[in-house]
């Protein structure tokens, strides 16, 4: 009755102790180390990333396959309402003047001849093309070509090229017309399974969302790349991920059909 | 030894405690009859939420406080055979219980403060309510603190003695409330009183359900402590055997002290403010919680076959047929044990995260915790009050049949209005519903079910009208002398302890290191959050 009680000779006191600690350990090792890593397989890049997951600390979400966002913001560019009002003639008639410089590629009237592989911008979105501007002289969108052209551009001028060719029809190329070309499941109704959502929920010429591009008639070697492109993060511009969570799961068979598929419209 | 005033101040708990049983019973089986196809549906479902408030604090809160604080007070006289020492706090404390409740039910009956006795943040109620359950809380402090102090006055009278088992085990539930309730005291003091006084619009719900998760579970356990008491102290000399083991009796209560804290998690399966790890560990310890169960089932099955075989029983189940039936303890204790053997198995399902999906908020929790408490628990409380009764009130307790009628239609009762839930609960049947369609045709055969419940509730109020007769009845029965009050003696008696069974230091010590390694990160980690708060939803317009 008399044996002190927190002695490591009493034993009631060592057992229950270390009993309880050794539960407690094994507990947490199953639940802070073996259990997270065996969920998310390769997703827990460290020992300590999934004892961080495990314990609830919040992170940022990040699919595995996918590179880290280079800057904070993928863009600088706020889509707002103010793209919808209605068309500014004398903002068409400026943009007409700057587009000179871009027919090179773009074509004279924002239809790229067959060949250059550039895309078109005849009947785009103002919003759309007004961001890509953007993020090109920003720097968000990479582009060798691009880049050293929009530097100059104020943003009154991109928002009067973004005008310009939304007011433009596109011309069908010769050679395009007439191929049919079956839709492929992927752009009607994605792949659940793989978190891809389809491509024409976005992508329709009906929908008319902001800061997104019509695809259809896109030239197949363009939307080959900037599938690409999306894919291995090269391109990070898109909002929320958007392009790049719809991309990281296609295969180059897919984005073939895909872009064969946009091509032929 | 159990002197006048104190049979008074264990009366008054007792009356207390059963006349807000039986008010809340009775609502009860309201909420079973208006969300039942038979009758008209009443038409406000505020009225549903005020009634099933009122259930859940009264249930919750008021009546096995009540009931364990009285039954404190008796066994420091009876187990200790001392004077009950600080009785002007004890009754304190009552007044605190009562004007507590009181000052909580005004808001509810008001349609005020309709947040269920689980606070649900980002509810928030009228003040006065959470000022009621604070009254409570800390009326039963007092209770917490007189135990310690009156197990202090006997030790210094008998050093070295082996503290008695009813007293002992009095201490871990004693322990174990104060503890466990700093849980929600925080999450009212600092979270929800100043949204619900106004000096904030906001409240950080996930933080505060973390800090209910650290009462909710173990408030149980001091709700089951009582019931286990009666096990161990009062089962087996009521039936005329002896305790199996008085040191087993010691390893299960020090093992609740340890294992029924920090593991409180287990009702946040489904929330996402706790990572997934958190919740694995608090599993983990919710499955050790069945060992001090199971240890305690083995040894008073153990302790009642030695009564069997003392009365004659031979054969591995000769000993079952030569139980004393006709005794309300044997009936209670064998129908608490059923009772605990179902609740227990839903408790299983409960703890696995995995199948909790399937039954989380559906009214297969609603039928667990009753399993648990308004049966395996309740039963006991029962059979407390049975066996105590001739000696708070020098009256002999003469009515047997009734006793049994009464405890054979709360288990029937029982049984009838959760089992239907259960079922339902697995196919989906949502918990704390107002209103069924009925005319929905995938509900329509659920009708049947809620029938069922609303039946097996009007069991439970005539089984409780029975036991409040039963009670009443004994204070006009015939004066008598009775033997001195014995506990359970032991199969082999108890000369000395292990200094680890004999006190608290060791095991206290354990629960809150084990506190904290399970609840610490959690809690650090949400206060350290910012913008986690949400705007407040005030009941019943603001405050």
């Amino acid at each position: 009755m008399n044996e002190p009680l927190f002695s490591l000779k009493n034993r009631w006191f060592t057992i229950s102790v270390a009993a309880v600690v050794i539960m407690a350990a094994i507990a947490a090792a199953i639940g802070f180390l073996w259990l997270p890593r065996a969920h998310a397989r390769d997703a827990m890049a460290s020992i300590w990333e999934s004892i961080c997951s495990a314990a609830g600390a919040p992170a940022r979400y990040r699919s595995p396959d996918q590179p880290d966002e280079k800057a904070i913001y993928p863009t600088s560019v706020i889509v707002s309402s103010e793209f919808t009002g209605p068309v500014d003639n004398v903002a068409v008639g400026r943009g007409a003047t700057l587009a000179l410089q871009c027919s090179m590629c773009h074509g004279a009237r924002g239809t790229a001849s067959a060949g250059t592989n550039a895309p078109h911008l005849a009947g785009q979105p103002p919003s759309s093309t007004y961001k890509q501007l953007r993020d090109f002289k920003s720097g968000h969108r990479p582009s060798a070509v691009m880049q050293p052209l929009a530097t100059n551009l104020s943003d009154q001028d991109m928002r009067d090229l973004a005008a310009f060719y939304s007011q433009q029809q596109r011309e069908t190329l010769v050679g395009h017309a007439g191929v049919r070309v079956d839709v492929p499941r992927i752009a009607s109704n994605g792949s659940p399974m793989r978190n891809v959502g389809a491509c024409a929920t976005c992508h329709s010429p009906g929908v008319a969302r902001m800061a997104t591009p019509i695809i259809d008639g896109l030239p197949a070697a363009y939307i080959v790349d900037q599938l690409k492109a999306f894919k291995s993060g090269r391109r990070a511009n898109d909002i929320n991920q958007q392009m790049r969570n719809a991309a990281h799961a296609l295969t180059d068979q897919e984005i073939d059909v895909l872009a064969k598929y946009y091509a032929s419209r | 030894v159990f002197s006048k005033d104190s049979r008074q101040l264990v009366l008054a708990h007792f009356w207390v405690a059963f006349a807000a049983f039986f008010a809340a019973l009775l609502l009860g089986e309201w909420q079973m009859v208006i969300r039942s196809p038979l009758i008209d549906w009443i038409g406000n479902p505020e009225l549903y939420y005020r009634s099933v408030t009122a259930h859940g604090s009264a249930m919750g809160y008021v009546f096995p406080t009540l009931v364990a604080m009285g039954f404190g007070y008796a066994i420091v006289e009876l187990a200790l055979k001392q004077p009950l020492a600080g009785k002007r706090w004890a009754w304190i404390g009552l007044i605190l219980v009562v004007l507590g409740t009181v000052v909580a039910m005004i808001p509810v009956s008001l349609g005020k403060a309709s947040v269920l006795y689980t606070f649900y943040p980002p509810l928030i109620a009228h003040w006065a309510y959470y000022i009621g359950i604070v009254l409570v809380v800390v009326g039963s402090w007092i209770w917490v603190a007189l135990m310690s102090v009156n197990l202090r006055v006997w030790k210094k009278a008998h050093p070295g003695e082996a503290v008695p088992l009813p007293m002992f085990a009095n201490l871990a539930g004693a322990y174990l409330w104060a503890w466990t309730s700093v849980g929600a005291a925080v999450e009212i003091l600092f979270l929800i009183l100043p949204v619900a006084l106004g000096f904030k619009s906001t409240i950080d719900a996930g933080l505060s359900r973390v800090f209910f998760s650290w009462t909710l579970h173990a408030i149980v356990y001091f709700w089951l402590m009582p019931a286990y008491i009666a096990f161990y102290t009062l089962v087996p000399r009521a039936i005329g055997g002896r305790l199996y083991s008085d040191v087993m009796g010691r390893i299960s209560f020090v093992l609740f002290l340890v294992f029924s804290m920090p593991i409180g998690i287990h009702h946040l399966f489904q929330d996402p403010q706790v990572g997934a790890g958190v919740k694995f560990l608090h599993a983990v310890f919710t499955a050790m919680v069945s060992v001090p169960t199971l240890l305690t089932v083995f040894t008073i099955t153990a302790s009642v076959e030695i009564a069997g075989r003392l009365r004659g029983g031979t054969g591995a189940l000769g000993w079952v047929k030569a139980l004393p039936w006709h005794n309300p303890m044997m009936l209670a204790v064998a129908f608490s044990f059923i009772l605990l053997g179902f609740g227990g198995a839903g408790g299983l399902i409960n703890m696995s995260y995995q199948l909790d999906f399937a039954v989380h908020n559906t009214q297969w929790i609603t039928g667990h915790f009753h399993l648990i408490f308004a049966g395996a628990i309740v039963i006991m409380y029962f059979a407390v009050a049975y066996d105590l009764w001739p000696h708070l009130t020098g009256r002999a307790l003469l009515q047997g049949g009734m006793m049994k009628a009464q405890l054979w239609l709360w288990f029937t009762g029982m049984i009838i209005l959760t089992f239907p839930w259960h079922v339902v609960g697995v196919m989906g049947m949502p918990r704390r519903m107002a209103y069924f369609d009925y005319t929905n045709p995938e509900i329509a055969p659920q009708a049947i079910t809620v029938i069922l419940s609303a039946i097996g509730g009007l069991l439970l109020v005539i089984s409780g009208l029975l036991f409040l007769l039963v009670l009443l009845r004994g204070h006009r029965g015939s004066l008598v002398e009775l033997p001195e009050f014995r506990f359970s003696q032991p199969v082999h008696a108890v000369a000395r302890v292990p200094v680890a069974l004999n006190g608290y230091a060791l095991w206290l010590a354990l629960m809150i290191g084990l506190s904290l390694v399970n609840y610490g990160y959690p809690i650090a980690q949400l206060v350290a959050l910012k913008q986690t708060s949400v705007p407040a939803v005030p009941i019943g317009g603001t405050p």
